[in-house]
């Protein structure tokens, strides 16, 4: 891609980023949530495969590594359910920290860490099933 | 309102049946894109904004890699086939008038059974709140989140979040053993 596309899309992906981040982290208190801003982190860096083509060694690298963060999410969103059960009333995926204050930042107990896990879990698998995707095409259909 | 959605859901339905009947596969794959962004349009209109930015993250991933599909095979559709039909037979053959019988036939008596049904339903409109009442009293305050989607999605219907973080994790174990087994050959 010409160079105008390539420092567009770097330019870009850094503010889509943080707009992920940042849906993310107002999930209990603005519309989106974990799985939105989990797409929106995948699209961001899906735009930046796109913009510089595909060099097949470094996207194994990033697809392993991926792979690796989605799986310890997933994992850490259960670590924290089953502490919920351990931790004084016996309830799975009770929410047993401090409530806080209706409307601010930090509150609402475990469903700001919860909707954290999440997303990052959901961009780190799309992100995941688009480089399986191009890793396949640029490799095996030569 | 329900002038504009069925506006859209008009479109949608005209680009669906053009996307089946399209020559060029590039034309058939944007006319699929005007059903997943019209369904985002559908959603804003019905005050799920939270649906509306999955949707439109989603279709265009999906759009993206069909598009880089279709670039890179041939264009067009191979010829299809025609219907054959042999030299001699009738037009109207026992399998035919076979198939259209038993089709009219559970079709009548699943309106039959359908009649009956109905009655214990509750009307068109009214909603049963048995779990929705316990839901709508106080959230904020139970849950202590602003946002009463989160709260029902998080605390009150945890299990159901776990399971679809489960699918995503199922899917990408499913892509990556397909291709893995298909690259090996």
């Amino acid at each position: 891609m010409s160079i105008i596309v390539k420092k567009v899309a770097q330019l870009l992906s850094g503010l889509i980023f943080m707009y992920g981040i940042y849906i993310i982290t107002h999930g209990h208190l603005t519309p989106g949530g974990g799985f939105a801003g989990g797409a929106l982190l995948a699209g961001s860096m899906i735009l930046l495969v796109l913009a510089f083509g595909s060099d097949v060694m470094g996207l194994k690298k990033r697809e392993t590594g991926s792979s690796i963060i989605e799986n310890s999410a997933i994992l850490a969103f259960l670590v924290f359910a089953a502490v919920a059960m351990l931790i004084g009333t016996s309830i799975f995926f009770h929410n047993f920290l401090p409530r806080g204050n209706l409307g601010e930042l930090i509150s609402a107990g475990v469903i700001p860490l919860y909707n954290i896990f999440v997303g990052i879990e959901v961009g780190a698998a799309l992100f995941t099933i688009f480089l399986a995707l191009v890793i396949y095409k640029e490799e095996v259909l030569k | 309102m329900e002038a504009i959605l069925t506006i859209i859901l008009i479109f949608m339905i005209l680009g669906a049946i053009y996307s089946l009947h399209a020559k060029d596969l590039l034309s058939a794959l944007v006319s699929m894109g005007i059903v997943g962004y019209g369904l985002v349009i559908c959603f804003l209109l019905l005050k799920a904004p939270d649906l509306a930015i999955v949707q439109i993250l989603v279709e265009t991933i999906t759009l993206v890699i069909m598009v880089s599909v279709v670039l890179d095979s041939t264009r067009y559709e191979l010829k299809e086939k025609p219907a054959i039909r042999h030299e001699g037979e009738p037009f109207i053959n026992s399998r035919y008038v076979g198939n259209i019988f038993i089709g009219v036939l559970v079709a009548l008596v699943l309106l039959y059974t359908y009649q009956f049904a109905i009655e214990d339903l509750t009307r068109f409109g009214e909603h049963v709140m048995r779990m929705s009442g316990t839901y709508l009293e106080d959230p904020a305050n139970q849950t202590g989140s602003a946002n009463m989607v989160t709260g029902v999605l998080f605390d009150y219907r945890g299990y159901d979040t776990l399971g679809e973080a489960t699918i995503l994790v199922t899917a990408v174990v499913g892509v990556l053993t397909v291709l893995r087994l298909k690259g090996k050959k």
